[in-house]
C-alpha cells in the first residue's frame, strides 16, 4: 500500500516532492541576477546595432527564467505548474506574433 | 444494453414514494446572512441563478424595446441616440452579465464538485468573492444605465468611445472591467478544482463531458479576460487624460484597440458556448441512455476549441483595414475552428442513433440547441470567408449569426441544464407539459425572430440603426412578432419553475436514471455533498452499472 | 482566501477533529489532506500569475508596436530617464526578492524572528523602490512630460536649448514621445500599483508572522505571496531594459 502510494505519487504529473532551497543557493542566484543586471546595463552603452535590443531582451529572459526556476521554485514544481507557466508565455507569444503579423504585412517592406 | 434497463425514464421509479431529505443544503441554515456569507458552492450557485435571471430579464427588456422600435421604418418610438443606448445596454448586459457567467456560475458552481466527488470547490471564499465582484460589476452597469446610459455598442469601439461620445463610457468600462475579475476568479477556481479535487478513481477520461467543457472554458477565462481588462483600462485612460494610445492624431492606432479587444472577445464567444456544449452532452447521453459516442473526441474537441479560439480573432476586423495577407491566414484558421464544433455535433447525432430516446423537456431544448447551433456555426463559416464577409459584415446577417450561436446555442443549453438539474437543485420536478410547451414556443419564436434577419442582412440592411428603408418592413415585422413569441417562451419557465418550488412533485434522488455522481446522492444534496468520499469504480455514462446498482438496492431493501 | 486558514482558536481545532481529519488548524474541511490543500493553493496562485502575464502582455504588445513605429522618438524620450535610478531600482527589487526567498526558507525552517526580519527588509526595500520611482515621476511632472493636455515637446524639438546632446526631432516625431511616456507611465504605474498591493499584503503577513502563525509548519501564505512578489520583480526585469536602455550609446 505504502509502496503503491509512493509510486503513484512519483508518476503523477500533478504532484512534486516538496523541496526546500537553502539560503546559500538563493545567494548564488541573487549574485547571478545582479551580475546580469550589470551586464544588461553595460551592453546598452555599447553600439551593437540591431543586436542591442536582442541582447537586452535575451538577458531579461534569462533573468526571468532564473527567477522563475529558483526564486519561484518552478524547477522543483510539478509538470502541471511548468505547463501553466508555459501556457502563459505561449499565449502571450500568440497574441504578439499574430497581431504583429498583421502590422508587418500591412505595409510590406517598410519594417 | 439499453434494453437491459427496459423501462423508459418516464416511469420515474421512486417518485411516488420519494421524500425530501430531512436536512439538505437549503434548509441547513436560515436567514439572509446564511446566504450572503455562505461558502457552500450550491448556495453560491443559487445566488448566481437569481442574479443572472434578474439581468437576463433586464437585457431582455432592452431587446423587446429594440424590436418594438424596429416595427416601423421611422425612428418613432425613441430617438436614434436613445436607440443606440438600448442596443448597447442589451449587448453589455446579455454578454457580460448573463451569457458569460450563466452556465459556469449557476450550473458549473453547483455541479463541478458534485460531479468529481468533492465536498466543495477548491477555494470557497474566492467563489463567494467572485459573486460579489459580479454583483459590483452589475450594479455599476446599472448605474451607467440610470445615470444616462452609454451608446458605444458593447464593443467600446475607439475612437468613437474615446473621443466622440458624451455618455457614461468610463462607468460602463469599469463595470465590465470588474465583472471580468469575477470570471477570472471562477475560472481559476474551476481549473484548480478539476485538477486537484477529483475523488479516487475519477481519472480524466472518467470525467463527465460537462467537466471537460468547463475546464476548456475556464482556460479561456483565465487567459483571455486579463487582456480585456488592460484594454478597458487603456480606453478609460485615453478618454480621461487624452494620452493618445488609440488616437491617430497623437500617433496611436485604433486598430490596436481592435486587436486587443477581440483577442478576448472572440474567445469570449467560446466561454459562452463551451459550457453549453457540456450541458448538451450530459442531457443527450441521459435521454438516449447511451454512452456519448466518441467520448474522447468530444472531450478533446472542447480543448481544441479553446486553443483554436485564440487564433481567429482578426475575422472581426476584416473590413477595418488589416493586412490582406494576415486576413487570409485568419480566415483559414476560422474555417479550422469549425472542425471541433462539427465533431461535437456529429458525435451527439451518433449518440442519438439507436438510443432509447425520450423527449423530456431538457432533451427538447437540446434538440433546439443542435439545430440552431448548426445554423449559427455554418453561417459563421460564411462570415469567416473573406469575400462573403465584405458583403455581410456589419449587417443583420451578423446579428442573426451570433444570436443563433449565443441565444440559440448558449441560452437553449442554459435552459436545458436548468430543467435537467432542477430536480437536483430544488428536490422538486417542474411541470412536464407546460415546460415542453415553453421549449417549443422558444424554438418557434427564436426562428421567427432571427431567420428574417439573415435575409435582411443578406439584402444589405446594416445593423445598429434605428431607421430603415420601408421595403424592409415586412421582414422586420416578422422578426418583432417572433421576439414577442420568444419573450413569452422565456417568461413561462420563470413562472412554472417558481411554482414548482412549492407545488412540484418530489423528485427523488435520480429521476432521470442518469449515471453522474451528482445523481447518486439525495436531492437536494446535503451541505457536505457526500457523507463519505465516493469512489469512481466504473466508466462514465455506464448505464449497465447504474442498472445493476439499482437492482441491488431493491434487493437489499426488500 | 487565506484569512481564516490559520485560526488558532480552539473551537476550530475541535471542529477539525469532528470531521475526522488530521486536525491541523489551517486545514480546510473540504480538502482530504494538507498536501492537497497546499498544492491547490500554489496552483491557484500560478494560475493567477498566468492572468497577470496576459494583463501586462497587452501593454508589452502596444510597446512593441509603437517602438517600431516611432523609434527615434522612443530613443530620445528613453534617454531622458535616469539610468542610474533605474539600475539602482532594479538591484533594489532583486535584493528584496532575495530577502523574500530567504523569508520562505525561514518559514519552512520555523524560524520566526528570521522570517519577520526578512519580511520587514522586503517591505523596506519595496518602499525604497517606490520612493525612488516617485522621485522619477515628480521630475517628469515638472518637465511636463506626463502625457495629456499639458505635455510639452520643446525639449525634443530643441534639445540644445535644454543642454541635452541629442539630435532635434521634427515636431511630428517629437509629438510621438508622448506615446513613449504614456507607455512608460502605464507600465511602470501598473507595476507600482502591484507593488503597493504587495506592500499591503506584506504588512499583514508581518503582523501574522510575529504572532508565530507561519513558524509552525504552515507556510502557504508566505510561499504564495513570495510567488506574487517574485513575479512583480520579473515584470520589472523586462521593463528596465525596454524603457531605460533603448539606445544608450551616443548616436554620433
Amino acid at each position: 500500500m505504502t509502496d503503491q502510494a509512493t509510486h503513484a505519487h512519483l508518476d503523477n504529473p500533478e504532484h512534486a516532492q516538496h523541496r526546500i532551497v537553502t539560503p546559500l543557493q538563493y545567494f548564488f542566484v541573487y549574485i547571478i541576477m545582479l551580475a546580469l543586471t550589470g551586464l544588461t546595463c553595460a551592453a546598452a552603452f555599447v553600439d551593437l546595432k540591431w543586436a542591442n535590443a536582442v541582447v537586452a531582451v535575451g538577458i531579461a529572459c534569462t533573468q526571468a527564467t532564473i527567477g522563475a526556476l529558483f526564486f519561484m521554485h518552478a524547477a522543483f514544481q510539478s509538470r502541471l505548474i511548468k505547463l501553466t507557466i508555459g501556457a502563459g508565455v505561449f499565449m502571450f507569444l500568440v497574441m504578439v506574433t499574430m497581431t504583429m503579423s498583421d502590422y508587418m504585412s500591412r505595409s510590406w517592406g517598410m519594417w | 444494453m439499453s434494453t437491459a434497463i427496459g423501462n423508459t425514464i418516464v416511469s420515474l421509479p421512486d417518485q411516488s414514494t420519494a421524500r425530501l431529505p430531512k436536512r439538505h443544503y437549503i434548509n441547513n441554515e436560515y436567514g439572509l446572512l446564511s446566504w450572503l456569507l455562505t461558502e457552500d458552492h450550491k448556495r453560491i450557485a443559487l445566488l448566481y441563478l437569481f442574479s443572472v435571471t434578474f439581468f437576463f430579464f433586464i437585457g431582455g427588456a432592452f431587446a423587446g424595446l429594440i424590436r418594438l422600435e424596429l416595427l416601423t421604418p421611422q425612428p418613432d418610438l425613441v430617438a436614434a441616440d436613445t436607440y443606440n443606448k438600448f442596443f448597447t445596454m442589451h449587448g453589455l448586459i446579455m454578454i457580460f452579465l448573463f451569457l458569460v457567467p450563466s452556465i459556469p456560475g449557476v450550473l458549473g458552481n453547483f455541479l463541478i464538485p458534485l460531479m468529481i466527488g468533492a465536498k466543495d470547490l477548491a477555494f470557497p471564499k474566492l467563489n463567494l468573492l467572485s459573486w460579489y465582484v459580479y454583483m459590483a460589476g452589475g450594479t455599476l452597469t446599472l448605474a451607467a444605465l440610470v445615470l444616462g446610459g452609454v451608446d458605444t455598442g458593447w464593443t467600446f469601439t475607439t475612437p468613437l468611445s474615446t473621443h466622440y461620445l458624451n455618455t457614461h463610457v468610463i462607468t460602463a468600462a469599469m463595470a465590465i472591467f470588474i465583472t471580468g475579475f469575477s470570471s477570472i476568479l471562477t475560472g481559476i477556481n474551476f481549473i484548480v478544482t478539476i485538477h486537484r479535487m477529483r475523488c479516487p478513481g475519477m481519472t480524466w477520461f472518467r470525467m463527465p463531458l460537462f467537466l471537460w467543457s468547463h475546464y476548456a472554458a475556464s482556460l479561456l477565462m483565465v487567459l483571455g479576460t486579463p487582456v480585456l481588462a488592460t484594454t478597458l483600462v487603456l480606453v478609460a485612460l485615453e478618454r480621461l487624460f487624452g494620452i493618445g494610445i488609440f488616437d491617430p492624431a497623437k500617433g496611436g492606432d485604433p486598430l490596436l484597440f481592435q486587436h486587443l479587444f477581440w483577442f478576448y472577445s472572440h474567445p469570449a464567444v467560446y466561454i459562452m458556448i463551451l459550457p453549453g456544449m457540456g450541458v448538451v452532452s450530459e442531457v443527450i447521453s441521459t435521454f438516449s441512455r447511451k454512452r456519448i459516442f466518441g467520448y474522447t473526441a468530444v472531450a478533446f474537441s472542447s480543448v481544441a476549441i479553446a486553443l483554436f479560439g485564440f487564433f481567429v480573432w482578426e475575422h472581426h476586423m476584416f473590413i477595418m483595414g488589416v493586412s490582406s495577407y494576415s486576413a487570409l491566414v485568419f480566415s483559414l484558421l476560422t474555417m479550422l475552428v469549425a472542425v471541433p464544433s462539427a465533431i461535437k455535433i456529429f458525435n451527439w447525432a451518433f449518440t442519438l442513433q439507436k438510443g432509447s430516446i425520450t423527449f423530456e423537456t431538457p432533451m427538447l431544448y437540446c434538440f433546439g440547441f443542435m439545430g440552431l447551433f448548426t445554423i449559427g456555426g455554418l453561417t459563421g463559416v460564411f462570415l469567416g470567408s473573406l469575400g462573403m464577409d465584405i458583403h455581410l459584415t456589419e449587417t443583420y446577417f451578423v446579428v442573426a449569426h451570433f444570436h443563433f450561436v449565443m441565444v440559440g446555442g448558449g441560452l437553449m443549453a442554459f435552459l436545458a441544464g436548468i430543467h435537467f438539474w432542477w430536480p437536483k437543485m430544488t428536490g422538486r420536478m417542474y411541470p412536464e407539459t407546460i415546460s415542453k410547451l415553453a421549449a417549443v414556443t422558444t424554438f418557434i419564436g427564436f426562428n421567427l425572430t432571427f431567420l428574417p434577419q439573415f435575409v435582411l442582412g443578406y439584402l444589405g440592411l446594416p445593423r445598429r440603426y434605428a431607421a430603415y428603408p420601408p421595403e424592409f418592413q415586412v421582414l422586420n415585422v416578422l422578426s418583432t412578432a417572433g421576439a414577442t413569441v420568444l419573450g413569452f417562451g422565456y417568461m413561462l419557465p420563470l413562472l412554472y419553475l417558481a411554482w414548482s418550488l412549492k407545488y412540484g412533485a418530489i423528485a427523488g434522488s435520480n429521476p432521470w436514471q442518469a449515471t453522474g455522481l451528482e445523481w447518486q446522492i439525495a436531492s437536494p444534496p446535503p451541505t457536505e455533498n457526500f457523507t463519505e468520499i465516493p469512489i469512481m469504480d466504473h466508466e462514465v455514462y455506464d448505464y449497465e452499472w447504474l442498472a445493476n446498482k439499482t437492482k441491488k438496492e431493491v434487493t437489499t431493501v426488500g | 482566501m487565506d484569512s481564516a486558514l490559520a485560526t488558532t482558536d480552539p473551537a476550530d481545532l475541535h471542529a477539525g477533529q469532528e470531521h475526522g481529519h488530521v486536525s491541523l488548524p489551517q486545514h480546510r474541511h473540504h480538502f482530504e489532506t494538507v498536501e492537497q490543500q497546499r498544492e491547490a493553493g500554489s496552483f491557484g496562485m500560478w494560475l493567477f500569475l498566468l492572468t497577470e502575464i496576459m494583463f501586462f502582455g497587452g501593454m508589452f504588445l502596444a510597446y512593441l508596436l509603437y517602438r517600431n513605429w516611432y523609434y527615434p522618438a522612443f530613443v530620445v524620450a528613453s534617454n531622458q530617464l535616469s539610468v542610474r535610478i533605474g539600475t539602482i531600482n532594479t538591484m533594489v527589487l532583486i535584493t528584496s526578492g532575495f530577502c523574500m526567498a530567504v523569508g520562505v526558507w525561514a518559514a519552512e525552517m520555523r524560524r520566526r524572528s528570521l522570517l519577520v526580519a526578512m519580511l520587514v527588509t522586503t517591505t523596506l526595500l519595496g518602499v525604497l523602490f517606490l520612493s525612488l520611482k516617485y522621485g522619477e515621476y515628480h521630475e517628469k511632472y515638472e518637465l511636463h512630460h506626463i502625457p495629456g493636455n499639458n505635455f510639452n515637446i520643446s525639449m525634443f524639438t530643441n534639445p540644445a536649448g535644454y543642454g541635452i546632446k541629442e539630435a532635434p526631432l521634427p515636431p511630428d516625431m517629437a509629438q510621438k514621445t508622448q506615446v513613449f511616456f504614456f507607455l512608460y507611465f502605464a507600465m511602470t504605474g501598473m507595476h507600482a500599483l502591484h507593488m503597493i498591493i504587495g506592500l499591503g499584503i506584506l504588512c499583514w503577513l508581518i503582523s501574522r508572522a510575529r504572532r508565530g502563525d507561519f513558524s509552525a509548519g504552515y507556510v502557504a501564505p508566505v510561499e504564495n505571496f513570495a510567488l506574487y512578489w517574485h513575479f512583480i520583480d520579473v515584470v520589472w526585469l523586462f521593463l528596465y531594459p525596454l524603457l531605460y536602455l533603448i539606445n544608450r550609446h551616443p548616436m554620433h
